[in-house]
């Protein structure tokens, strides 16, 4: 997966745990929450789709590396180079 | 010796709105028609492990009062609490922005909570070999007893108490009554109190009721509830919830709201007797005690919603208790509303009050449906059969509703006399 693909990834994952939010017009550097609402829970909501749609496990001290998606694209690369992109699972 | 609510001065408390979402109803005046019209609202159903069965299933409009966001991450008892809430305060002519807040009260029986999701997370993890890194963070917030009352106040924006009474099958009067209490101890100033059922979310109870050899059976759905029927065979599993707006009557007055009725009496006792089996020695004391707490003799009561759920056992018990209490009445008329809807557990008690408070400006009494041939053993003065009956006046309807663990409760609600 490149780094484009998991911008994808993470803006399809934010559609399901937040599907009232426009994910369309989401910036890669502003943090995340404070383009869109969420919360601490949301983001343990990322984290866990992340593990299970991809087998990706964020140890809680990572948990800063996903504020952007710019931040998520850089952390993820390195550890879903050889997955495949999954949307609307 | 029970004394009456009038002889202790405590302040009059009435009913000033209803919100309800039921099986055949999602508003009292769609419910009541139905109930009427003789309507079910058990259909075929199908849920994971149990396979197919029946079960009373609501079809609100759920996104009415909430983000999609927010039905994702709460229970379906919350949102079903969040519809009725919503619902009970529109109907009283209410929004929150002419209550304080934190003067405003939420009470929500429940059968059991929590059920729902720990089978769902099980199941999850159950993918995923039974590690347990997957078990969701949710899982507590959604399980607590509070969950559904909780919710309320998230989405409303109370911020005066709230939480759960849990009393099986009674839960629905347990919540009834407990808005009733605060707001005559002044705790609060608004209540939205009743009950509220998840319970076909969860294939435990279908499996229970079955292991219980409890479980309704027949080939048409909409008649597989059938209390009073020589043939009767088990509950049909039903969702469901029923909040009223509570207010002590001079508040109502002074915004001259309208008035379904006013809460006069209750009552709440134990068996101690059997985990599952009713008692109607204790089902008798129960319903005489809430007429006495009402300050009423049992010929008052025009109308008695019964409990019975279908099951062979519980209804002649009920039967016997009823008969015992009002046998004698010319004025009493008995019907049941499982027939309708199945058994909507937590909310049942509440719901069931519902159908029948439009019967003192209309009328008529609901009928119990699915009766073909009546049980010789449920045989009772005034129970008015598949046919809605015209009658000349109902002031006083009681409410039964009991459950699991051998909890009684009776509530008596009067029409609303200044």
């Amino acid at each position: 997966m490149t780094k484009e693909d998991i911008v994808l990834a993470i803006k399809d994952i934010i559609a399901t745990i937040a599907p009232d939010e426009e994910t369309g017009g989401l910036t890669m550097t502003e943090p995340l929450r404070d383009q869109i609402e969420l919360d601490s829970m949301d983001f343990l909501d990322i984290v866990m789709e992340l593990r299970k749609r991809y087998g990706v496990v964020v140890p809680e001290e990572d948990y800063g590396e996903l504020a952007t998606l710019q931040s998520c694209a850089d952390y993820l690369a390195p550890h879903m180079a050889d997955k495949e992109l999954k949307i609307g699972v | 010796m029970v004394k009456s609510q009038r002889s202790q001065n405590l302040p009059r408390v009435v009913i000033t709105g209803v919100g309800l979402t039921s099986p055949n109803g999602n508003s009292l005046a769609e419910y009541r028609q139905n109930l009427l019209q003789g309507v079910s609202g058990v259909v075929p159903y199908e849920i994971r492990h149990f396979g197919p069965t029946v079960a009373g299933v609501c079809e609100y409009e759920a996104t009415r009062y909430q983000k999609r966001k927010a039905l994702r991450r709460g229970t379906r008892a919350g949102s079903i609490a969040i519809y009725c809430a919503n619902e009970a305060l529109r109907d009283a002519g209410l929004a929150m922005a002419d209550l304080d807040p934190s003067r405003v009260g939420v009470y929500v029986g429940t059968t059991e909570h929590g059920n729902v999701e720990t089978e769902q997370q099980i199941h999850e993890v159950s993918q995923y070999d039974f590690d347990l890194s997957f078990w969701s963070h949710h899982h507590n917030p959604r399980t607590v007893a509070n969950n559904p009352a909780g919710e309320v106040t998230l989405n409303l924006g109370i911020t005066g108490p709230h939480y759960a009474i849990g009393g099986a099958c009674a839960g629905g009067n347990l919540g009834l009554i407990q808005g009733v209490q605060m707001l005559q101890l002044g705790q609060v100033d608004f209540a939205l109190a009743g009950g509220v059922s998840e319970s076909i979310h969860t294939f435990g109870i279908f499996a229970s009721f079955k292991s219980e050899g409890a479980l309704g059976e027949h080939e048409d759905p909409a008649r597989v509830s059938r209390p009073f029927d020589a043939d009767r065979n088990g509950i049909v599993v039903s969702e469901g919830g029923c909040l009223y707006a509570l207010e002590r009557l001079e508040d109502a007055q002074a915004r001259g709201a309208r008035i379904y009725g006013e809460v006069i009496g209750y009552h709440v006792n134990s068996d101690a007797t059997d985990f599952v089996l009713p008692n109607p020695e204790r089902q008798n004391e129960c319903m005489r005690a809430a007429i006495a707490h009402a300050d009423l003799a049992p010929e008052d009561i025009h109308l008695v919603s019964t409990h019975a759920t279908s099951t062979p056992l519980g209804d002649v018990q009920e039967c016997q208790a009823v008969r015992e209490v009002f046998g004698d009445s010319p004025t009493t008329y008995v019907n049941n509303t499982k027939s309708f809807i199945g058994h909507t557990m937590g909310a049942a008690g509440a719901i069931e009050l519902a159908g029948n408070l439009p019967t003192f400006e209309d009328g008529w009494v609901h009928p119990t449906i699915n009766v073909e041939n009546l049980d010789p053993a449920c045989e009772l003065r005034g129970l008015v059969l598949n046919e809605p009956k015209r009658v000349e006046r109902v002031d006083h309807v009681l409410n039964l509703s009991f459950g699991m663990l051998g909890i009684n409760s009776a509530v008596v609600v009067g029409r609303f006399r200044a």
